[in-house]
């Protein structure tokens, strides 16, 4: 897994509540048996004004430019600032690939659905809560100035604005210890294995049913 | 002793560990793999050089990719005529093949979507904890099991050490009392409980439903409504254990027989919430004020009765609603104050996890019985959730109702649930459909989705336009 400790830079935005991660990433391309290349294809059907479909070029599809991340002002922004319940509906890791693979480090928003906000840490994205008030001033601040960035520091929990406000996030301890340390999760369940036969074992003799009956 | 709830109860029993940081060691009893969301964990596993922990654990099938077109289908895997969906269903072929996972694959007697697949042939049973790369597995939870989505890395996970490292959640009941009216089913009851909580009102809990329609609805009615958990925002939903439930497991392919059996029942019916454990939220609904429901918009929560009619901008409470109803209608094509029964259909689809089991099948064909498709109509797709559902309902003469009334009776899979297949919308086009989200583009790009029930949907197609249920005779009380 992917370590992060702290990340600047250009914020981009994604202003509406329930974005869901069909939204995220189309049907169309989980097709793919990779974790890669995602990227191009993020926000298929806003970003771009035909039907998107995997192995397609994106180079020369006809771009939407009403869609905020289409404008110059926002190419290469790597904090996406979104509205509350971000990442609803399919749990496909495949929302936080294409988010990341595309360049984003960070979101911040003011909640998210339990599955997206789960499977981002598992791929060095740091989704970060704030209050809705919180965001609402992020949102007008980037509406009023080009080239708005941020600063996300993950050791002290704070996003930080250019002009010195300082916002604190909340997340949990071993997800925060995760990230940092880029820690291999499934290497570190293995080291209690012994603990895991030993339940094994027990839950064996108290429900045999749960076990070797799929053949 | 403190009083638990049914998920304090599988939780409990399913802890390895407690770590330090807060977070535990929870032991997977099932997990369920397709096609979408397990190439990544399997090619993780063979790069990290590991082997699945256990594997009489692990069940797979094909769904979300495969054709439901009969010629298409009879040509197996190679004759799948999208490559990239093929390499996908090859890909998972080839890993259950390799590992000796245990896989029900394309034309086999048991494959089916995962959800319909996994109780009905008892491979889930009450009690265990059931994850699947697929955020509908709450499904599993009407047995009393603790179900849920994962994502992929968790797939991966789950096959290298049969746990999972996760946070308990908090625990909320959703309680329903009285008894519902004559044309209203799982479906409506699980959409109204969504319009009054919320697509994010279950974030972060697990969902127990209680109270006397839970417990008068079938199996299937709940596997029904605790499919759509994830669409109130809660990635568990859950309802426990009575004499219904042990019928529904008795005599199942994987299910012991015998004295093992008999163990088994004593276990489960533990399986409820002790009388006086405390929920962190209570919500309750009166079955009595649930009409069948129709979504409008482009959210679960968008959801309406079918006597009533599209909300209006100044009934919104909030800015943020305004801007959320404004951009739902312009995407559906609908106006403020609309009437629910005159939206048009174009297309129809009866299937998905949520509604695609035989009482699904037997609900629909009662509508489709003796009558026609509205010539408007352009497609009506009944798509099985299995092969053991597309069995039985042509046993029973369902396949022949369907064609007769002008509607297309197909091969069990997904289907036009997210339409990773063939089966979806054009731009612009409205459906009634079973399924169980409305988001933009889910059908198709372009698609416009009525969430409905079975019989609703079956209503709509013979209709030419949403309608209810309840005026046609031979809808079921």
């Amino acid at each position: 897994m992917k370590a992060f400790t702290q990340h600047r830079g250009l914020v981009g935005p994604m202003d509406r509540a329930n974005v869901d991660t069909d939204m995220i990433i189309p049907k169309q391309f989980l097709k793919s048996i990779k974790r890669s290349g995602f990227g191009p294809n993020l926000f298929d059907e806003l970003r771009y004004l035909d039907e998107g479909q995997p192995g397609k070029d994106c180079s020369d599809r006809p771009v939407n430019h009403s869609f905020p991340l289409n404008q110059d002002r926002y190419k290469g922004a790597s904090v996406l600032l979104a509205r509350k319940n971000f990442g609803c509906g399919s749990s496909r890791e495949h929302a936080p690939w294409a988010l990341e693979d595309y360049g984003f480090h960070v979101v911040i928003a003011p909640s998210y659905a339990d599955i997206f906000y789960n499977n981002c840490f598992k791929n060095g994205l740091l989704p970060v809560i704030l209050s809705e008030q919180q965001v609402d001033i992020l949102f007008d601040e980037l509406a009023a100035q080009e080239g708005y960035q941020l600063s996300i520091d993950l050791p002290t929990q704070t996003v930080t604005t250019d002009s010195g406000q300082v916002f604190s996030f909340e997340l949990d301890k071993f997800r925060k210890e995760c990230l940092l340390n880029g820690l291999d999760e499934i290497g570190l369940t293995l080291q209690d294995a012994d603990q895991i036969k030993h339940y094994e074992t027990e839950r064996a003799a108290q429900h045999p049913w749960v076990f070797g009956v799929i053949k | 002793m403190t009083e638990e709830t049914l998920y304090d109860k599988l939780w409990n029993a399913h802890l390895v560990k407690e770590n330090d940081d807060g977070s535990s060691l929870l032991y997977i009893d099932r997990h369920v793999l397709h096609e979408v969301t397990s190439p990544q964990a399997f090619e993780g596993l063979r790069l990290a050089g590991r082997l699945p922990w256990r594997l009489d654990t692990n069940i797979a099938t094909p769904d979300h990719n495969i054709s439901t077109d009969k010629a298409e289908r009879d040509a197996g895997v190679a004759g799948m005529v999208d490559e990239v969906s093929r390499i996908q269903v090859q890909t998972l072929d080839d890993n259950c093949d390799l590992y000796g996972i245990k896989e029900f694959k394309i034309n086999e007697m048991g494959q089916g979507i995962v959800h319909v697949m996994g109780p009905e042939l008892g491979v889930t049973m009450p009690g265990m904890t059931v994850v699947c790369g697929d955020s509908h597995t709450a499904t599993h939870g009407a047995l009393a099991c603790l179900a849920h989505g994962i994502g992929t890395s968790e797939v991966e996970h789950v096959l290298a050490t049969q746990c999972l490292v996760t946070k308990k959640m908090k625990n909320m009941r959703v309680t329903v009392n009285g008894a519902l009216g004559t044309g209203v089913t799982p479906k409506d009851v699980v959409l109204a409980i969504i319009g009054k909580i919320g697509t994010a009102g279950g974030n972060g809990h697990a969902i127990e439903f209680a109270g006397s329609v839970f417990r008068e609805m079938s199996i299937e009615g709940r596997m029904t409504v605790c499919n759509m958990a994830i669409e109130a925002g809660a990635r568990v939903g859950m309802v426990a254990v009575d004499d219904k439930t042990i019928d529904y497991c008795r005599g199942r392919q994987f299910v012991p027989q015998g004295e093992m059996f008999d163990q088994a029942v004593g276990y489960w019916e533990t399986l409820v919430s002790d009388a006086n454990a405390v929920f962190d939220i209570e919500v309750d609904l009166v079955a009595e004020s649930i009409a069948p429901q129709v979504t409008w918009g482009t959210s679960p929560e968008m959801v309406a009765a079918v006597t009533s009619f599209v909300p209006t901008l100044d009934e919104q409470p909030s800015e943020e609603k305004r801007k959320g109803l404004e951009r739902a209608l312009e995407y559906m094509g609908l106006e403020a104050g609309q009437a629910i029964e005159s939206i048009a259909v174009d297309r129809v689809f009866i299937g998905s996890c949520t509604n695609s089991r035989i009482e699904d099948m037997r609900a629909a064909a009662l509508i489709a019985k003796g009558r026609q498709v509205a010539g408007s109509v352009k497609q009506v797709l009944v798509v099985p959730g299995s092969q053991m559902v597309k069995a039985q309902a042509e046993a029973e003469g369902l396949d022949k109702i369907f064609m007769a009334a002008g509607m297309d009776w197909r091969e069990p899979g997904c289907s036009m649930c997210l339409a990773m297949n063939a089966d979806k919308l054009g731009s612009g086009e409205h459906c009634a459909s079973t399924s169980n989200r409305n988001f933009e583009g889910r059908q198709g790009s372009g698609g416009r989705t009525h969430l409905m029930s079975p019989a609703m949907a079956a209503a709509a197609a013979i209709a030419g336009h949403i309608t209810d249920v309840r005026a046609f005779s031979g809808v079921n009380s």
